[in-house]
């Protein structure tokens, strides 16, 4: 066994240093060839607004999480305003469409998304069943965590009456909340508050689209 | 006061103690689409329900949909049409208690937190039965009713904002993004460390162990054979689901060196890894 192990290992090293080099070799082709057509090494100044646009659509489609402005605005080493007006310009434009993606700004960043009212047909494409709702003890504890962050775990307890923390753990394992640092007080307990993964679960943009918790006074109070 | 006190708990002595709606639209929107994941527990009146736990073979009973002491009370007080800042308490604690009853005769263990608001509310009552000290000043004598009066509208505002985040929740679940990107950063297919594969041999091995096994014929694997047999069976299929192959191995030594020819494959980059969730099965694909 150990003999054929070793000859593996000599085949391979071969192999190892072989594949850089190809791939590298590629490389400096391809970008010898951006070079020669468009006379530097980084990619091209952006002509018109309508060409930003573009290029930040299709930014907006290859990133993995909500792109924001300041993000492309790195990328593509232009002035950050001039690419926040750019992207509303790009979602007013998009979305006026009507069609079947809706360019939305939540957590922050942008994102295309599907359209709600289509939901039924993409599961059935995706096959996909409705992911696992959180229970009410949850939400409760959710809601609680967004309007007082950040707030330690009696805190949160003592608003909804119990004495159980179990829902503080789903939603850490759902990484919904996050640990915000301890509060200077006896025994320094740990605080919580919502995370990004919050925003992007209930399509908020930030914190602030949340409706003020008096609001919901007016809402619960009716009952005389 | 006195006689009116025990007026009220007469009148919900005779009134019927049945609720038939749980707490509201959440709670039955909720249970009717995935009765698997909701954990909460609801008190008489909603039909009751058994339901088989999915990771257990438990059965659960599930009764409702009562978060706690304080979303049960605001229920009462909502069915009994009583002004939030004005409740009778004997009235109120009479409920509470035939719910708390009706409870712990369905599942003894909800009872923790219902029992502290019942010590609390009989307290009350007590409080409020008691005749005002005659010597006392005319000013108003706080009413002691009113930390809990300002607990349950300080719950109540959670509450509606729970329900608020659940329906956005619910609109978000019905908004699908993009399939993911091989460019994707966080791609599952890089996931599968040293520690994932070991742990999916430790499970094959731990099983190997509860088999017995009657060894017939020592029938001898060399490592070139057995890298042979993982290749061939990635290349048939173009994937192979890890758990698959390492479960052809018949002994101890065969899992051994499965698990050695597929360390190799990854190593000479023949194969590849990855897992399509967290903890997913590990496959194993031709590289590319």
């Amino acid at each position: 066994m150990a003999e054929s192990m070793e000859q593996f290992n000599e085949e391979e090293m071969d192999l190892e240093l072989a594949a850089p080099d190809e791939e590298f070799s590629e490389i400096e082709e391809a970008s010898g060839e951006t070079d020669r057509n468009q006379g530097a090494g980084a990619p091209h100044s952006i002509q018109s607004s309508a060409e930003r646009m573009a290029i930040i659509e299709a930014l907006i489609f290859v990133s993995d999480e909500p792109l924001s402005a300041r993000t492309v605005a790195d990328v593509l080493k232009e002035d950050s305003n001039a690419i926040e007006a750019a992207m509303a310009e790009l979602a007013q434009e998009f979305n006026a469409r009507n069609g079947g993606l809706q360019l939305r700004e939540v957590a922050g960043g942008w994102q295309f998304a599907t359209r709600p009212e289509h939901h039924e047909h993409v599961r059935a494409f995706l096959k996909s069943r409705p992911s696992a709702k959180l229970s009410l003890a949850s939400l409760e504890t959710l809601a609680v965590i967004a309007y007082k962050q950040p707030i330690t775990i009696p805190e949160i307890l003592d608003i909804r009456g119990v004495q159980s923390p179990s829902a503080i753990k789903t939603l850490l394992d759902k990484r919904l909340i996050v640990a915000r640092g301890r509060k200077e007080t006896v025994g320094r307990p740990m605080m919580y508050g919502t995370s990004k993964e919050f925003l992007i679960q209930f399509g908020l943009k930030d914190l602030s689209e949340l409706p003020s918790i008096e609001d919901f006074q007016d809402l619960a109070g009716g009952s005389a | 006061m006195d006689t009116s006190i025990t007026n009220e708990a007469e009148e919900s002595g005779a009134a019927q103690p049945a609720v038939t709606e749980p707490t509201g639209d959440l709670a039955s929107d909720g249970s009717g689409q995935d009765a698997g994941v909701s954990s909460t527990i609801n008190v008489a009146g909603a039909a009751p329900e058994i339901v088989e736990d999915q990771n257990t073979d438990d059965l659960r009973l599930i009764l409702g949909e009562f978060e706690g002491p304080l979303d049960l009370l605001l229920h009462l007080i909502r069915q009994e049409q009583i002004n939030i800042y004005d409740i009778p308490i004997a009235r109120i604690t009479d409920q509470y208690l035939r719910y708390l009853q009706a409870m712990q005769e369905m599942d003894i263990a909800v009872a923790g937190d219902f029992l502290v608001m019942a010590a609390t509310l009989i307290e009350l009552k007590t409080r409020m039965l008691l005749p005002r000290d005659p010597f006392a000043e005319l000013e108003e004598e706080e009413d002691p009713r009113l930390d809990l009066v300002n607990q349950l509208l300080e719950y109540q505002k959670y509450k509606a904002a729970a329900q608020m985040l659940w329906s956005r929740a619910t609109v978000e679940r019905a908004v699908f993004k993009r399939a993911e990107l091989e460019t994707d950063k966080n791609n599952p297919e890089v996931a599968v460390g040293v520690f994932d594969l070991l742990r999916v041999f430790n499970e094959i091995l731990a099983r190997h162990k509860e088999e017995v096994l009657m060894e017939i014929e020592r029938e001898e694997i060399t490592m070139a054979e057995m890298l042979e047999r993982l290749r061939n069976m990635v290349m048939s299929a173009g994937e192979l689901n890890l758990r698959t192959f390492f479960e052809r191995a018949r002994s101890r030594r065969e899992l051994v060196l499965a698990f050695l020819s597929v360390l190799e494959l990854v190593r000479t980059t023949e194969i590849r890894l990855f897992q399509r969730e967290t903890f997913g099965e590990i496959i194993a694909r031709v590289a590319s």
